[in-house]
């Protein structure tokens, strides 16, 4: 005999967290947060078992605001920490949530080994393209000259390409969102959650306070969906639209199978273990 | 004549077998029931380049390296050049006559030895060079030829009866060799009078590598690095057999990271560097203290500052163990003083880190975790391990909080030991943020003056009480001796060869040397400095970091003796000095 089990579907209120967001009123942020509630919601998580890894900046504060699971870590170290994360705990959905600034400066070392690893993990970046916590400096993805309140001689450099970075990387999903379209973001980080391997989702969601230029009518003009017959699993096509400067395509870049990091972990493993004290006495008897 | 201590050293080009040669040796001298304990000096070259491997036999334990060679074996003429200065006088020099032309007025016992002749000639098989050699020093010592045998069938046999028969070939025509040639062998002939059988041959390396698996160990990830990456090679072979795991980071950035992610997630948790690697990871060593999470960190020291000299020895991170790291961060250090002690000192370290949930640094060294010693095994049953404490359901199962947890689980509830339950993912009701943000109880990060400094207490109250339960330290000489000497880490095998022969000439000594460095146990310190007249302080480098941490807690006079070549302390020039400067006070 068996018997059914109605499982509630759980709602987009069952993830916020106890503290109200401490972000500036009209930050990109809040939609991002809103699409991460939804996209949790959609895979009907319970909130026991989802484990939130950011780094440091506004963005990264997001966990505290999440009912999950949180490690608010240090600037640009929340994939070390995801790797960690997920070599204990293999079955349990990790998302990394951080800004630009941890994401392509400080962390930018990590990030592309995480994608190497093909960590299973969806990695959302919140893309501003300054550093809002410290008031405004640009971030590597400030285009050149860009000017703020911090850097008002503008940035000196050319700005990073997430994408082209992240597909040249071999990251095995590669999309982009945009934090005023929550309906596609939740979608996209909700694809990225089911996608076994590293999801790698570069979101624009535009600092209202120290950018002046990247704005949400700024991006909203700029922006335009990928093709409708797209395909993603086409990688030359992937490096085309990711390079295109006008428009920048929003949606799914690229999608690949590839063994992931949890995958080899399993695999280094014998099907029998054996306890810590037999290991250590089989080898103190090879030892003597 | 008969001799209970024998040095041997087998010199020459880096890759023409010296390992190889030494390792026979070792393991067939184990079970020829003598104490042997090894040293290396590997190339700092990337390739080639000059090596040796040291093996000293006793009959009664030893404790340090050896001060000088009675046989060197000399592959060739940088080997003789470099080594003979090292070797007795009386010593004994073997070498090969087509390679090494020896100093004309060399006082040594010299016999030629036509290595690479015999094998390539007389047994047509060139790369039994070193089976050769390993049977000829065997035969010096007089060890017995069934542990050659039995060795180099068990080492062979996968390859076939015919190369098992062709490197007995080898053994045999080695120790012809010496039967013939050397006359009088017999003064180099070691009879043990105690056994060492039964003990296990192991590094200091292996030691915490199997000292990290049975204290339940389940993670670990490292980068490479000079001294320490046999640590994390022994654990990526051995982890995965208890369902662990253990693998290379990008950098020692990531390799913590990874570690506090893992210990995070309810694993026990480490990474193992020397000191370039420690001085990345200080970042997040701050964020384990922070975020109270369980974490052991080894530094295996090597000498000098920025990348100085990775294959030589010094104790100069004692100070970075200590007190690296911005803000107040508190952490335990331990030190151990032996090879057998990185196995219990390893147990320690997690058992310290799990409990008070705090990082946890091992400092061990170039000379602790190279070398490779015949132990007494420990006994399993006997090793206590500890679990952290963790949040219950069904109350938090700590019974002295002296915060609220308001119904509502709080991760850094306030307790008497300042030790609050931790929940692990998944468990109902636990939901909390691990953050390097200062925070209140309940994890939510808070910038007020009372929450800091509530907080900074409740850290710092987990160390008063770890120093308590410090393992115990190490002792050695005569209790009531008026000269102290208080020492660490692997200075300590230095020091007891040097109370053991001064204690042959009267002149008596005690030394106390702490495991735990920071925080000091006061309990073991105290009495022992009030107690003694004289307190000498031996340290491999130069500030003499324990003298000034011990002089900043303990104000007194010390007599610091400190030594910064690269090299551990000789025990006739230790001993020497501690003469002289005893001289002063009798």
């Amino acid at each position: 005999m068996s018997s059914v089990v109605t499982v509630e579907k759980r709602k987009v209120n069952d993830y916020k967290g106890d503290e109200r967001p401490t972000w500036c009123p009209g930050c990109g942020d809040f939609g991002v947060l809103n699409a991460v509630f939804k996209a949790l919601s959609e895979h009907n998580f319970d909130p026991k078992n989802v484990i939130i890894v950011s780094g440091i900046g506004c963005s990264s504060r997001l966990p505290f605001f999440t009912d999950a699971y949180g490690f608010h870590t240090v600037h640009g170290r929340a994939m070390p920490v995801a790797a960690g994360i997920r070599a204990v705990q293999p079955d349990m959905p990790v998302l990394a949530m951080g800004g630009d600034g941890d994401a392509f400066a400080i962390g930018v070392g990590h990030l592309i080994h995480a994608i190497r690893r093909n960590l299973n993990i969806c990695y959302v970046v919140m893309d501003n393209a300054v550093y809002g916590l410290t008031k405004g400096q640009t971030s590597p993805t400030a285009e050149r000259g860009l000017a703020t309140k911090a850097t008002p001689q503008g940035a000196s450099d050319p700005a990073v390409n997430p994408l082209l970075l992240a597909l040249a990387t071999g990251c095995t999903f590669v999309a982009r969102g945009f934090s005023s379209k929550p309906k596609e973001l939740a979608d996209l980080i909700t694809r990225g959650i089911a996608h076994q391997g590293f999801a790698f989702i570069d979101t624009y969601s535009p600092c209202p306070t120290f950018n002046t230029v990247n704005t949400f009518k700024y991006y909203r003009d700029a922006t335009e969906d990928l093709p409708a017959d797209f395909d993603p699993t086409d990688f030359n096509a992937a490096l085309h639209y990711a390079a295109s400067e006008d428009p920048l395509y929003l949606g799914l870049y690229y999608q690949a199978e590839q063994p992931t990091f949890e995958d080899h972990i399993r695999n280094n493993k014998p099907e029998l273990t054996k306890s810590a004290m037999t290991v250590v006495e089989d080898l103190f008897d090879q030892m003597s | 004549m008969t001799r209970n201590d024998l040095v041997i050293r087998v010199a020459g080009e880096a890759g023409e077998g010296i390992v190889s040669t030494g390792q026979l040796l070792t393991q067939a001298a184990l079970r020829g029931g003598f104490h042997v304990l090894t040293y290396s000096q590997p190339p700092s070259e990337i390739k080639g380049g000059h090596a040796f491997y040291q093996i000293r036999l006793s009959a009664d334990r030893s404790y340090s390296k050896g001060d000088s060679v009675d046989i060197l074996l000399a592959f060739n003429q940088e080997a003789y050049d470099r080594n003979a200065a090292e070797t007795k006088d009386d010593g004994l020099l073997v070498y090969d006559p087509s390679e090494v032309t020896p100093s004309a007025d060399s006082h040594f016992v010299q016999v030629e030895f036509p290595l690479n002749d015999i094998a390539k000639n007389q047994l047509k098989f060139p790369i039994a060079k070193n089976v050769v050699a390993v049977g000829a020093l065997a035969e010096l010592f007089d060890l017995p030829t069934k542990h050659l045998d039995s060795l180099i069938e068990e080492r062979w046999l996968r390859k076939g009866e015919a190369v098992v028969q062709k490197n007995l070939d080898a053994l045999r025509a080695g120790i012809d060799y010496v039967i013939e040639h050397v006359p009088q062998r017999d003064n180099f002939a070691l009879y043990p009078e105690k056994t060492h059988a039964g003990e296990i041959m192991v590094s200091g390396s292996e030691a915490i590598g199997l000292g990290a698996i049975a204290a339940g160990c389940s993670f670990m990830a490292g980068y490479p690095i000079t001294p320490a990456s046999d640590i994390k090679e022994f654990l990526e072979i051995h982890l995965p057999k208890t369902g662990g795991h253990a693998l290379q980071a990008e950098d020692e950035l990531a390799a913590i990271g990874m570690v506090l992610g893992a210990s995070y997630a309810g694993a026990k948790a480490m990474t193992a560097t020397s000191g370039p690697g420690f001085s990345l990871m200080i970042e997040m060593l701050g964020l384990a203290a922070m975020a109270e999470l369980p974490c052991v960190i080894v530094d295996a020291q090597r000498a000098g500052p920025s990348t100085g000299m990775p294959t030589r020895h010094e104790q100069g991170d004692l100070y970075q163990a200590a007190f690296a790291g911005h803000g107040e961060c508190p952490r335990i250090v331990l030190a151990p003083t032996s090879v057998r002690d990185c196995f219990y000192q390893t147990v320690n370290a997690f058992n310290l880190a799990e409990k008070y949930q705090t990082p946890v640094i091992l400092l061990g060294d170039t000379l602790l975790n190279v070398r490779s010693e015949s132990v007494p095994r420990p006994i399993l049953n006997e090793v206590k391990v500890v679990e952290r404490l963790l949040f219950s359901e069904n109350g938090n199962g700590v019974g002295d909080e002296v915060g609220s947890m308001n119904g509502d689980y709080s991760r850094y509830v306030l307790t008497e030991n300042g030790v609050s339950p931790m929940s692990i993912p998944g468990q109902e009701g636990g939901q909390y943020i691990a953050t390097g943000l200062e925070h209140n109880e309940e994890g939510l990060h808070r910038y007020d003056e009372a929450t800091h400094t509530i907080m900074t207490q409740k850290r710092f109250r987990k160390l008063e009480r770890a120093a308590q339960e410090a393992p115990e330290a190490d002792r050695f000489g005569d209790p009531d001796a008026e000269i102290g000497i208080l020492t660490w880490g692997s200075t300590v095998g230095s020091v007891i060869e040097v109370i053991r022969q001064a204690e042959q000439d009267g002149l008596k000594l005690d030394m106390l040397a702490p495991r735990m460095l920071m925080p000091l146990p006061d309990h073991e310190l105290r009495p022992f400095i009030e107690s003694k007249r004289v307190i000498i302080i031996p340290e491999v480098n130069y500030v003499g970091q324990f003298a000034n941490m011990i002089t900043s807690q303990y104000p007194r006079d010390y007599v610091r003796i400190n030594i910064f070549g690269g090299m551990p302390f000789r025990v006739d020039w230790l001993l020497e000095h501690i003469r002289e400067e005893v001289a002063q006070y009798v």
